[in-house]
Order: C-alpha cells, then sequence, then structure tokens
C-alpha cells in the first residue's frame, strides 16, 4: 500500500501539479515569473556558486535523460556496452554531479548566512534551495557510495524501467522494491521538487533565452488596432 | 526613407539652479516604492562629480553602450551568442551593484516621540531599508552636491581625466555644472538590444523605451547594456524599471512631471522627425566626433514638403506634423544648433540634449569691470571657468569648436539683448559671424529666457481612437494592464505604499471633493 502511494500515486501527482501549476502561473502570474537575481545584493559568491551549479545541472540533466530514457538495449544496439556506460556514468556523470554539487552548497550557504540576501528570499527560495541541496548530495551519494557499496545493484534494470513505465501508463512499484535507500530518497525528493517547481523561481528555466541569440537588436512595439 | 516621430526633451543647463525638483517631483510620483527607493529615474549631478551611479561615465569598467568592431556596431558587452554561450547568462561580470548606487535607508522616527526622558534629546538612526539593520551613511544619490567632496570625486571624473592639462581642484579654480540626467530614450538603444527576453521596446508612435514587465525575466543585461545607467533593478520585484518619460502625460499632450515642475523652466519637449532606415548607419559613424553630426543629419526637416509627404505615406498625422514644425526642441537642436547629445560616443543616439552653460562668462561683459571691447567674446569664452574641453567631453566626444560656436551664440544674443532693451547701438553684422540673423537671435532669447510654458512644450496627443474604443475605455486607461496592451510599468502585485496620498475615505465611505479638500486641506498647509 505504502509502496503504491510512494512510486505509483506520488509521482502522479507530482506531475499533474508541475503540467497544471505551469499552465495557471503563466496564465496568471507572469509578473512574477523571473529568475530572481540576487547579484545586484551580492556578487562575489554568486559569481562561484551560479556558474558552477549552472554549468554542472546542464549535463547532469542531460545524463538522466540518458540513464533514464534509453533503454539499456538500445544503448547496446548503438555500441555502448555497460561498462563503458558505467565508466562514463561514474566519472562523467560523478564530476558533473560534484561541480554541481559544489555550486549548489555555495549557493545556499550564500542564501543562508548574507544577511541581505537572507532578507530579501522568500519561503519558497530558502525551501528551494535547501531541498535542492538535498537532492544532489543524494544524487552524488547513490553515484559514488551506494555504487561502491552495492555493486551489483544496476538502476538501469529497475529504476529506469519503472521510470518509463509510469510515462507509458503502466506504472508498476514493484521494480523500486529493492533500490537502495539512497536512491528511493534521490527520487522522491526530486518529485517532490518538480511538484513545487511552478511555483518558485525554478520556472525561469523555460525561459532561458535561447532566441535571443537570433534576433534583431533593436524592436519596436505598435499598439494592437482594434 | 521611414519617417518615424520621436518626442525628445533638450535642457538648458544656463538655468538650471540645481534645486532638484525634477528629481523629488518624478520620485513622488514612479518610484516611492519599496525596491525602488534607491532609483532616481531623474536625478541631478553636480558636475565635476563621479555621479550616480559612482564613475556611470567609465565604459571600460561597466561595458554600456555600443562600440565599432572590425567597422560593426555591436555591444559593448559583447554579442547576443557570447552572452547566451558564455555563461554570463548565469552571472553577469559588467553588472552594477546596489554599493555602485547606494544602499536605501529610512530613518526610526518613532523614536523621536517615542523615546523616554533622558539627558539628550532622541536622535533618529539610519536603518537599512533592504536588511533594516542600523547603518553608516558612507555615500547617497547626492553624495556630491553642489561639489561636496569634489577634491576627492572630482579628479576620479572621466570627464576631467580626459582632460590632457592638469585640472586643480582648489577653491579659487573651481567651476561646477548641474547635469540633469534622466533616460534618453535613444534611438539606437543599447538596453533594448542587450534584452535577451525582448522585455525592453521602443514605441513606435512616440519613441519612447518602456520595459514590459510581465515579460522581463531578471536576466539583467538592460543595467549593463544602458551607458547612462538609467535602467534600474527593483531588488524586490526582481525586475527592471525605468524612466517612462512619464507617457501616460505624454499621451494626453501634457509634459513630464519632472519638466512640468522645473522651476527654472529649462525643458522643452517636443517632436522630432527622423529617418529610422539611417538608425544603424548613423550609430556606425568610424569617428566617434562626428556622431553627433550623423545624429543631426537623421532628424527631418519637418517644412520640407518632400519629408511631409513621406511622413503622411509613413503613417504620420497630421497634428503630429504640425507639432514638428512647432518643435522647440528642432528649434534649439537643428536651426539654432544650440543643444547637444550627452556622450554620443556611446552610440546609442540619446534623444534628450543639452544647452551647455555659458555663465559666468558674462561678467565679462557686464557690470563694473567688464571688457568694453565686445569682440572679447570669442577668447574670453576660451577663457571660461567651466574648460570648453570638459563640457564637448561630455557633449561632442571632446570635439569643441561645436561647442563653442553654440556658447558664442548665446552669449553673442546676450549682447544683443542687452543692447536691445538698453537702447544701445550694436552692429548687426556681428550676429552674422556667429550664423545669425536679428530675427532668429529674438526667437532664440524668446524661446531661452522667457521660455513660455506652450513654447517650451508642443506635444501632440496620441491617436487611441485609432486603436481602441475610447468610448469604451472611459475611466479605465491607467497604467498597465489589457488598455494599454503592454503592462508597461505595472505595479500590480508588487504592492504600491506610499504611491502618492490615499484617499481618507477609501474603503469606508464616499467622501465628495469638496468634504476631502475641508478635510485636509487646512489654511494652507496638508494634514496627515
Amino acid at each position: 500500500m505504502v509502496d503504491q502511494f510512494l512510486w505509483v500515486i506520488f509521482p502522479y501527482i507530482c506531475i499533474a501539479v508541475f503540467v497544471v501549476g505551469h499552465i495557471l502561473r503563466y496564465r496568471t502570474d507572469k509578473f512574477h515569473w523571473t529568475a530572481k537575481s540576487s547579484e545586484f545584493i551580492e556578487k562575489k559568491q554568486l559569481v562561484i556558486g551560479s556558474l558552477l551549479f549552472h554549468l554542472g545541472i546542464i549535463p547532469v540533466i542531460l545524463g538522466h535523460i540518458s540513464g533514464l530514457g534509453i533503454p539499456k538495449e538500445w544503448m547496446r544496439a548503438v555500441g555502448v556496452n555497460d561498462h563503458m556506460y558505467h565508466l562514463g556514468a561514474i566519472w562523467i556523470g560523478g564530476f558533473f554531479g560534484l561541480v554541481t554539487l559544489l555550486g549548489m552548497f555555495i549557493l545556499t550557504f550564500r542564501r543562508f548566512s548574507i544577511k541581505a540576501v537572507r532578507k530579501l528570499s522568500s519561503a519558497s527560495d530558502m525551501i528551494v534551495n535547501t531541498l535542492l541541496l538535498m537532492i544532489v548530495f543524494m544524487g552524488m551519494y547513490a553515484t559514488v557510495v551506494t555504487n561502491a557499496v552495492n555493486p551489483a545493484f544496476d538502476y538501469r534494470d529497475t529504476i529506469s524501467v519503472w521510470f518509463r513505465d509510469l510515462f507509458l501508463l503502466r506504472p508498476d512499484p514493484s521494480y523500486m522494491m529493492g533500490v537502495p535507500v539512497s536512491f528511493q530518497i534521490h527520487i522522491l525528493a526530486a518529485f517532490l521538487i518538480f511538484a513545487l517547481w511552478p511555483f518558485t523561481r525554478l520556472v525561469h528555466v523555460w525561459s532561458a533565452p535561447l532566441s535571443y541569440v537570433g534576433r534583431s537588436y533593436i524592436l519596436y512595439r505598435r499598439h494592437k488596432v482594434n | 526613407m521611414k519617417i518615424k516621430a520621436q518626442i525628445a526633451m533638450v535642457m538648458n543647463l544656463d538655468k538650471c539652479i540645481g534645486c532638484h525638483t525634477c528629481s523629488v517631483t518624478c520620485k513622488t510620483t514612479w518610484t516611492n516604492r519599496k525596491g525602488a527607493e534607491y532609483m532616481w529615474f531623474n536625478n541631478v549631478e553636480t558636475k565635476p562629480g563621479i555621479g550616480y551611479p559612482k564613475r556611470w561615465e567609465d565604459q571600460e569598467v561597466y561595458k554600456g553602450g555600443w562600440q565599432l568592431r572590425n567597422g560593426n556596431l555591436e555591444l559593448k558587452s559583447g554579442n547576443r551568442l557570447s552572452k547566451v554561450a558564455l555563461g554570463k547568462i548565469f552571472y553577469n561580470p559588467d553588472m552594477p551593484e546596489m554599493r555602485d548606487f547606494y544602499e536605501p535607508w529610512t530613518y526610526n522616527y518613532d523614536h523621536l516621540v517615542t523615546a523616554g526622558e533622558g539627558e539628550h534629546p532622541p536622535v533618529a538612526r539610519a536603518y537599512s531599508a533592504v536588511t533594516g539593520e542600523k547603518m553608516d551613511l558612507e555615500w547617497g544619490s547626492n553624495w556630491e552636491d553642489d561639489l561636496a567632496g569634489a577634491d576627492v570625486t572630482g579628479p576620479l571624473d572621466p570627464n576631467i581625466q580626459k582632460i590632457e592639462e592638469e585640472i586643480k581642484f582648489n577653491f579659487e579654480k573651481s567651476f561646477m555644472v548641474y547635469l540633469p540626467r534622466l533616460c534618453e530614450h535613444c534611438l539606437n538603444p543599447s538596453c533594448v538590444a542587450s534584452c535577451p527576453a525582448g522585455a525592453i521596446y521602443k514605441r513606435d508612435e512616440d519613441g519612447i523605451v518602456l520595459v514590459d514587465q510581465e515579460a522581463c525575466r531578471s536576466w539583467r543585461y538592460c543595467t549593463t547594456g544602458c551607458p547612462y545607467k538609467k535602467v534600474y533593478f527593483n531588488w524586490q520585484t526582481n525586475k527592471a524599471e525605468k524612466c517612462t518619460f512619464c507617457f501616460p502625460r505624454i499621451e494626453e499632450g501634457l509634459p513630464t512631471v519632472c519638466s512640468e515642475t522645473c522651476t527654472g523652466r529649462i525643458r522643452y519637449l517636443g517632436v522630432l522627425l527622423y529617418d529610422a532606415d539611417r538608425v544603424l548607419e548613423a550609430a556606425s559613424t568610424p569617428d566617434e566626433k562626428d556622431l553627433y553630426r550623423a545624429q543631426c543629419d537623421l532628424f527631418m526637416d519637418p517644412h520640407d514638403p518632400e519629408v511631409i509627404a513621406q511622413a503622411r505615406r509613413d503613417g504620420i498625422t497630421e497634428d503630429w506634423i504640425e507639432a514638428a514644425q512647432n518643435s522647440p526642441v528642432y528649434k534649439l537642436a537643428i536651426e539654432h544648433q544650440l543643444a547637444f547629445p550627452l556622450h554620443p560616443e556611446y552610440r546609442t543616439l540619446p534623444m534628450v540634449w543639452y544647452v551647455p552653460p555659458l555663465s559666468p562668462i558674462m561678467n565679462y561683459f557686464e557690470g563694473k569691470d567688464s571688457i568694453k571691447n565686445p569682440d572679447m567674446i570669442f577668447p574670453a569664452i576660451e577663457e571660461m571657468r567651466t574648460p570648453v574641453q570638459y563640457l564637448a567631453n561630455m557633449l561632442t566626444a571632446g570635439d569643441t569648436e561645436t561647442v563653442k560656436g553654440s556658447l558664442q551664440r548665446m552669449a553673442m544674443m546676450r549682447q544683443y539683448m542687452r543692447a536691445l532693451s538698453s537702447g544701445r547701438e550694436f552692429d548687426e553684422s556681428r550676429l552674422e559671424r556667429v550664423g545669425l540673423t536679428a530675427l532668429q537671435t529674438e526667437e532664440m532669447y524668446r524661446l531661452l529666457a522667457i521660455a513660455k510654458y506652450d513654447d517650451r512644450f508642443v506635444i501632440p496627443t496620441s491617436h487611441k481612437e485609432n486603436r481602441m474604443n475610447t468610448y469604451d475605455m472611459q475611466g479605465s486607461a491607467g497604467f498597465g494592464g489589457d488598455t494599454m496592451g503592454l503592462g508597461a510599468m505595472g505595479t500590480g502585485g508588487a504592492g504600491c505604499d506610499g504611491c502618492g496620498p490615499a484617499s481618507p475615505g477609501a474603503g469606508t465611505e464616499t467622501k465628495t471633493g469638496k468634504e476631502i479638500y475641508e478635510e485636509n486641506f487646512y489654511g494652507g498647509i496638508w494634514r496627515d
């Protein structure tokens, strides 16, 4: 029963909140839809923390997509055998994970320790920071420690299958039964942050200004004619 | 040719007395809000000085405006690709910080009336508006007012540093100029070009540059991009804000608040017609000393029949064309060539221009110990207390000749009018030597010295009837929201404590205007 809730009901609730929340937020609250930069208040720690975190998290996300989204068999079919995958996941994933963790640690430390930044932080900023730090830490712990202690465990046979099945609408909690606790915590916390996402500063991710590169510099706006 | 119209401003620095009325009325209208305390959409600086934010004119540090790279115009802070690709989006290395402006503060006024009995009278202490902590005041928006501390800050003024000869900051040699500053509503705005979200834009109909508050995503490049440092970051809403040129007033044909309330009557507002097709070309002029002329060439003669015909084809209405013909800005900038753009070398083609200050040169010609020879006017301007080179560094990228021309015309105008009003002889051929006619000189005099309200402000109303049903919109055209289709400057959601006096009866009972007036306006004094 608990398993049914943790690995089926809870993820679906989070996904639903994520989708509906974004639509509602975008339609009703564009004014607060920002990256909430605090660079104006504090710069010295931000430069290290923000750069490390953001440059780390992008490869980490790509890694998660390949690990969770692409079945083992497909990988093998294109010539990536399990050993190669493992090396990549541990070393490349571990490296960028460490970069992300370090960045997130600095950002969180900065948010709590610098008075002006703390004063300007909302509860949601604090929660996002803490939760992200925890998620990244657990992810690193699972990758480095759990993998070393329990080398027989392969998340691509369990977590990845369960994850893909969620989206194929045939959820099966049994895949998650024997999964080490470190992975379980990482996953549940991650789903939680997806549920919080639309209501926090994290929405800035969807505003990444990629179209700027090809845009004309000067913009004129004309009133819409009735 | 594609003709667009813009409402532009000229300020006559010769008459600015540095009273800060413009700054205060602007602040109470626009930035009297949390997160905006430090913002002065309009501020008045005493030059020489480092200004607000500190040393804003040093683009080697702030990286504002444009520069030519291999003949091509490029943002000084880096091109579009570099901003997205180099991780500057995660950390903007050139962004000004709060400490470059100042940390806003308030006082614990309560203490003055609640303090217990003590040996000394109670004192109000400064508290940071950001952290709420007690703070020691070390810098503020007008720290250098009237040359306060100019022996320290004056030598750090970038305009001073560009002068080759040594400037002594001792009392006998001191000089000063007031410089009121607001957003320049540039023809080639680098803030617009810097915004990755496309939230900043130039209005097609009147050239006013605005920030769409609902589209701003807090990427902060605009604060770097503007070389005048006139786009501010609201630390409460995390959005960019800037001078709106009081567009709700301009649309109704009213002058901006800073212009309306200027006690010295130094500000002029009017329409300029410009060729939008040649803006980039003008901004790319190779020699920065030619930028002033290049910008002048963009402005079209509103009396030229061909220009009028093209303006009509480009959708400019008759009343706007007529306003352009009567524009005091066109007269001061183009016909009389008295006004100059502030720092044309930033290549943004600013649209707030300045008539350089002449005072106190006239002491040479008038009063007890005056020079009797009227031809001494030319060497006298060289000897002016405010170095011409200093003015040129601010207004013409260092070209002293054009600034001198303007000063000479103004000095000649004064001599001519003095002669006229005191019935003395005046050889009118002297006017020709500075390119003036008697009629033109009198017109200049009327515009500069008499400066009637209707001569200073020639502002056509906007044509809302072309785009909205004005009948339906009665009483609903506030700022932002759907009526404008812009959401510009909307403070929605940010709260607006202190946005002007609250109506005393609000929310409880309805009172007539007369009742409110009688309750509040008592013996000529407002009661709270």
